[in-house]
């Protein structure tokens, strides 16, 4: 017997599962209206991408992703698109939302789709992709984005992976008879999860002892293969992720963090399902399992049904009497959230429609005193101290609360449950979350408008501190030109020698500016500031992104820490604009002093080393990321010299002959530099081989190479053109994304003004020198 | 129809307060059985008379404090805390004695701190320790038991008259079997046992009786899970670990034997209805288990060497002083936190 361990508290309300398991799945038939809402999901609702009156195919996207965390919509039987507008969803807070309507033809008729024969040939962001364009999003309540959950960083190591079919609220099962009837198919979606996480492990499949049925197909199916069926006793929330983890493996997922912190990835049964069925058949996900059950309901049951069904329409099916119903739950009774009407759709996580009579689920009764009985702490699966809670709440005493660990309450309601006083515990503690996430972003508002001010107030300086430099600087340069007929080749030479050292006097009393207005030790040499800063910038980009991966997740499970969450998101939000505004400055400071004397800085130059910076600082350096950087500041070297050649060409100097050598050596030396960058990466392949690719720094060097390579290859006219083009695809993009920020009211507007107007400052030069 | 609108959960658990506190008064029986039985008629009129006095002054407080009268009353939380006061006094208590008692703890102990759930102290603790300091002769004077003396026990009728000084009823008074224990300073515990008439075979006539029935009672509060063990199983612990610690064989010196401790007194009324009582403990298991412990603790020491021959109300009012202490120190640790919350921090 494999060891399990017990969570604390848990409460045992009726099971009242039998009801519903009388039949089997039974298909729910097409109604005659779907309704499709474009937001089933956590994350950013699909965009719509056909037309009102276009006919539509069953399984034809009709809305696409938006961005990482969002999923597609599929139409969920054939017939015409009549509508895409605001209809009520169903949704805790009752509110409308955009949805496509359609109306169905009753021919069913399916578009082409094929699934994939051998998806073990498959790489895992193929997979993943192909996850994601089927729609697929946690079936168990949720929500959120499944090829998301699944995309597990590289460096996070998972030794397990466990499926979800503990399905332990009362009344609903939907899970349970997707066991008894579709175990081979859950059994293959596990399959193609093992195939993509690659558990190092285990996999085990996490059920209830309450199913006895479910589990015997489920270990008929799993026979053979490295899936483990784990049983435990019936305890409501054990199926909430946390508590099936804690159950299964004994480990607890970090306050804030996620499963894959402890090594593990979970995933819901149903959503095994609907995986199958996409990788296998092709199938987006466009129908599921719906439990129909109450004593409201005289043929309760669990039905396929249409995702876009109106919950009416299922109703009916399952002998829905209206009259005798008190209270519509989608859900369960702990958890579910209930509907105000019935013409709203099933969705991707619609679970259970529960009808309960009066006598089955009464009105709760007015809340009694609380009595300090402790009952909701002794039922509370976090060990929270709900009576506590429910006291600072009242008192609305928020730090109190928070460190009271408010935000690891997963809303499970087994504290009201016990609750012999009917006190509303969870209502309550769902009010001061969003009061202190209201405050909390109330907060980094005006955090915001204060950096930004403060910004602004910076650059003035900064600029005029930069003005006075240039001006010296051209005093200088024109003393030089005075006091020597020197050989011009001496020159040059003494100027890069200069440059080399980073002290040409411009520089240098910029140096002194920043060095004064920081604060700074001028010991600091430029390098090593600009380093610094770039490394603040990735660290701080490295987290933000960690932190919002987390902060979608808790979202989507509507994790407890949410809070807290967000705050660290806030916070590392803050950070990394400080970082960037750090940067950025320097960067400017520095780039007007390359601009003085190479007025035309190349910008894939400028990209390369601002991402090998990045990366440099992102780890400790390798030989391959020094190798890297050689090549860099190789190519530099050589562009600046190709530059300083065709001057002189140009002007018929007698210093071309000497600049064409030097040239040509830097050019042998590049290349003996990018071989061996080559190999390195070659041979630091395996174990960089995926990181490589989605090593954001690594691809914008990718890219920003591939530009010049590119660019090397055209003739100054054509390079001209190039840049023409490229500076007004990013006017435009800036105007488009100034655009969205204004119509959101985002805290970027001024950001994105600024770099506007610049880039238009560009272009018009840009103009200027093509015409 | 329109249907309701409510958040989750829609499922609610079998218990809710009235239904506790229906079943505590119903677990009382057997301990008011035993008493009536061995002391006659005197603690069912403690009781009778201590409940309406409850319930009348819990109406006109809630009265004054504009609050719904019926609702709260609803809540039974007046009427245990009548019968608990009312078991403990005794048996036909004066009916001033009782009134007092009454006042203390409903509008004292519990009103003027807010009301139910908000009292810091144990209302009926409350009540019958100011009856304990301010009435010393009213409060020790504890009928003799059943076939200890000649004659007859107090019916019903001669209980009222003695309660309301109706008429003069003729009552044999006697030290009760803790009293006699502490007094005694000569004979070793054997011969004391010999000698006196009230003690029976585990303790006291009569008392040991009512301590199996209130064990009997608080036996099934425990199978309904009302409370949890933790509270009174750690304070009949430390009183019996105490009491074989300082038992030394029965000498005349000797503090009684740990059965004796378990079953005088108000040993098992205080585990299970009163060191329970949800809103004056402390919270936590962890903490339940040290509030339990310190209260059983106390009591052997206020019975070995305090002024008062039982110690349960003084041991448990102390305890309801560090009740949000133990709650602070004893927070337990959230999933996935490694460490308990708050700890060492100021409230
Ligand atoms: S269960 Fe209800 S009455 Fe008991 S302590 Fe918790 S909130 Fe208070
Ligand atoms: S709702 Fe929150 S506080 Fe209540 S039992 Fe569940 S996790 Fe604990």
């Amino acid at each position: 017997m494999r060891k399990i361990w017990d969570i604390h508290g848990g409460v045992h309300p009726p099971e009242n599962k039998a009801q519903s398991l009388g039949r089997g799945i039974e298909p729910a038939g097409i109604p005659p209206q779907l309704i499709h809402p474009l937001s089933q999901h956590i994350g950013a609702p699909a965009a719509p991408v056909v037309e009102v009156g276009q006919r539509v195919l069953k399984g034809q996207m009709i809305a696409e992703a938006k961005g990482f965390v969002s999923v597609p919509v599929h139409a969920a039987s054939s017939g015409t698109v009549v509508a895409i507008e605001l209809r009520e969803i169903p949704h805790p807070s009752g509110l409308s939302a955009p949805c496509v309507v359609i109306d169905t033809d009753g021919k069913d008729e399916w578009i082409d789709h094929s699934g994939v024969d051998d998806y073990s040939a498959l790489d895992k962001p193929a997979l993943l992709n192909l996850i994601r364009d089927a729609g697929i999003a946690g079936m168990g309540g949720a929500g959120f984005p499944s090829a998301v959950k699944l995309s597990t960083r590289d460096d996070a190591k998972i030794d397990t992976l466990i499926i979800n079919g503990t399905e332990c609220e009362p009344y609903i099962t939907a899970d349970d008879i997707l066991m008894r009837e579709r175990a081979d198919q859950i059994i293959a979606g596990v399959k193609v999860l093992q195939h993509l996480i690659q558990p190092s492990e285990q996999t085990l499949i996490g059920v209830e002892d309450n199913k006895a049925e479910g589990i015997a197909a489920l270990r008929a199916a799993a026979e053979g293969s490295s899936i483990e069926v784990v049983v435990f006793p019936t305890k409501y929330p054990s199926g909430g992720e946390k508590q099936l983890i804690q159950i299964l493996t004994g480990r607890e997922v970090p306050s804030g963090g996620l499963p894959a912190d402890v090594g593990i990835v979970c995933q819901n049964i149903g959503t095994c399902v609907a995986i199958h069925r996409a990788v296998t058949h092709g199938e987006p996900l466009i129908s599921r399992v719906t439990t129909v059950t109450g004593d409201a309901c005289s043929a309760p049951g669990n039905f396929e049904v249409l995702l876009g069904t109106p919950v009416d329409y299922l109703l009916n099916l399952g002998g829905f009497h209206k009259e005798q119903c008190i209270r519509l739950v989608m859900g369960g009774p702990m958890m579910g959230f209930t509907l105000k009407d019935t013409s709203v759709p099933v969705v991707k996580t619609t679970n259970c429609l529960l009808a309960p009579t009066k006598k089955e689920l009464p009105p709760p009764p007015p809340a009694q005193a609380c009595i300090r009985c402790g009952m909701c702490a002794e039922a509370c699966p976090a060990s929270l101290l709900p009576q506590q809670m429910y006291w600072f709440a009242r008192g609305k005493e928020y730090e109190k609360l928070e460190d009271h660990n408010l935000f690891d309450c997963i809303e499970c309601g087994a504290c009201s449950y016990a609750c012999p006083s009917n006190i509303p515990l969870v209502q309550y503690y769902r009010a001061s979350k969003s009061e202190i996430r209201k405050q909390q972003q109330e907060k980094v508002k005006s955090e915001h408008a204060k950096a930004r001010f403060e910004a602004r107030k910076e650059r003035i300086e900064r600029e005029d501190a930069e003005k006075e430099a240039r001006r010296k600087a051209r005093q200088e340069a024109a003393k030089k030109k005075a006091t020597a007929g020197l050989d011009p080749v001496a020159a040059a030479q003494q100027k890069a020698a200069a440059s080399d050292a980073g002290k040409d006097p411009a520089q240098a009393a910029i140096e002194k500016a920043m060095a004064k207005r920081s604060g700074n030790a001028p010991e600091e040499s430029d390098d090593e500031k600009r380093a610094r800063l770039q490394k603040a910038v990735t660290t701080a980009e490295k987290r933000l992104e960690s932190a919002s991966t987390k902060l979608e997740e808790a979202r989507a499970s509507d994790a407890a820490n949410l809070g807290a969450l967000q705050t660290a998101f806030d916070r590392m939000t803050e950070k990394l604009g400080q970082a960037k505004e750090e940067l950025a400055q320097f960067l400017s400071a520095e780039s007007q002093q390359t601009e003085t004397q190479n007025n035309a800085a190349d910008p894939a130059q400028a990209a390369i080393a601002r991402a090998q910076a990045a990366r440099a600082s992102a780890a400790e350096q390798s030989p391959l990321e020094k190798a890297q950087q050689l090549v860099a500041s190789l190519e530099k070297r050589l562009e600046k010299s190709e530059q300083k050649l065709q001057e002189a060409k140009a002007a018929g100097s007698d210093t071309a002959d000497v600049l064409e050598k030097s040239t040509t050596t830097l050019r042998d030396k590049l290349e003996s530099a990018r071989g061996e960058l080559a190999q390195r990466s070659d041979s630091e392949a395996p174990t960089e081989a995926v990181a490589a690719t989605t090593d954001p720094a690594q691809l914008a060097i990718e890219k920003a190479m591939a530009a010049r390579e590119a660019a090397a290859n055209m003739s100054a006219d054509e390079k001209a053109k190039k840049a023409l083009e490229s500076l007004e695809s990013r006017v435009k993009k800036t105007r488009e994304k100034l655009a969205e920020a204004e119509a959101g009211g985002a805290d970027t507007v001024d950001v994105l003004r600024d770099t506007l107007a610049k880039l238009e400052e560009k272009l018009a030069a840009a103009r200027d020198t093509a015409s | 129809m329109a249907f309701l609108t409510v958040s989750s959960p829609h499922a609610h658990g079998p218990l809710d307060t009235a239904t506790v506190m229906r079943l505590v008064l119903l677990s009382t029986l057997p301990g008011v059985f035993a008493l009536s039985y061995f002391f006659g008629f005197g603690t069912i009129i403690n009781i009778l008379w201590a409940s309406a006095l409850a319930l009348g002054m819990e109406a006109a407080v809630l009265k004054v404090r504009k609050r719904p009268v019926g609702f709260y009353l609803n809540d039974g939380s007046a009427l245990v805390t009548a019968v608990l006061l009312g078991i403990a006094l005794p048996p036909a208590s004066p009916w001033w004695l009782i009134a007092v008692g009454i006042l203390f703890a409903i509008v004292f102990a519990k009103h003027l701190y807010g009301g139910m759930g908000y009292n810091p102290f144990n209302p009926a603790m409350v009540g019958y320790v100011v009856l304990l300091i301010s009435f010393p002769v009213q409060m020790t004077s504890w009928l003799a038991p059943a076939g200890s003396f000649d004659g007859s026990l107090l019916g019903p009728i001669d209980a009222v008259m003695r309660v309301f000084s109706l008429g003069q009823v003729d009552a044999v008074t006697m030290a009760t079997p803790l009293d006699v224990l502490k007094q005694n300073d000569s004979l070793l515990i054997k011969d004391l046992w010999a000698d006196s008439t009230q003690f029976g075979s585990l303790a006291g006539v009569g008392w040991e009786w009512a301590n199996v029935g209130f064990l009997a009672g608080g036996l099934y509060l425990l199978y309904r899970r009302v409370f949890t063990w933790h509270a009174p199983v750690s304070m009949l612990v430390a009183l019996f670990v105490m009491s074989a610690l300082f038992y030394d064989g029965g000498s005349s010196a000797s503090g009684g034997s740990p059965m004796f401790h378990l079953f005088s007194g108000a040993t098992m009324l205080g585990a299970f209805f009163i060191v329970t009582d949800p809103v004056t403990s402390a919270v936590s298991n962890k903490g339940r288990i040290i509030y339990g412990a310190c209260i059983g603790l106390l009591i052997y020491l206020i019975r070995a060497w305090g002024n008062y021959p039982d110690a349960v109300a003084f041991a448990v009012l102390l305890m309801n002083f560090a009740a949000p202490l133990l709650d602070h120190y004893t927070q337990p640790r959230t999933y996935g936190h490694k460490t308990t919350p708050r700890k060492g921090e100021g409230e």
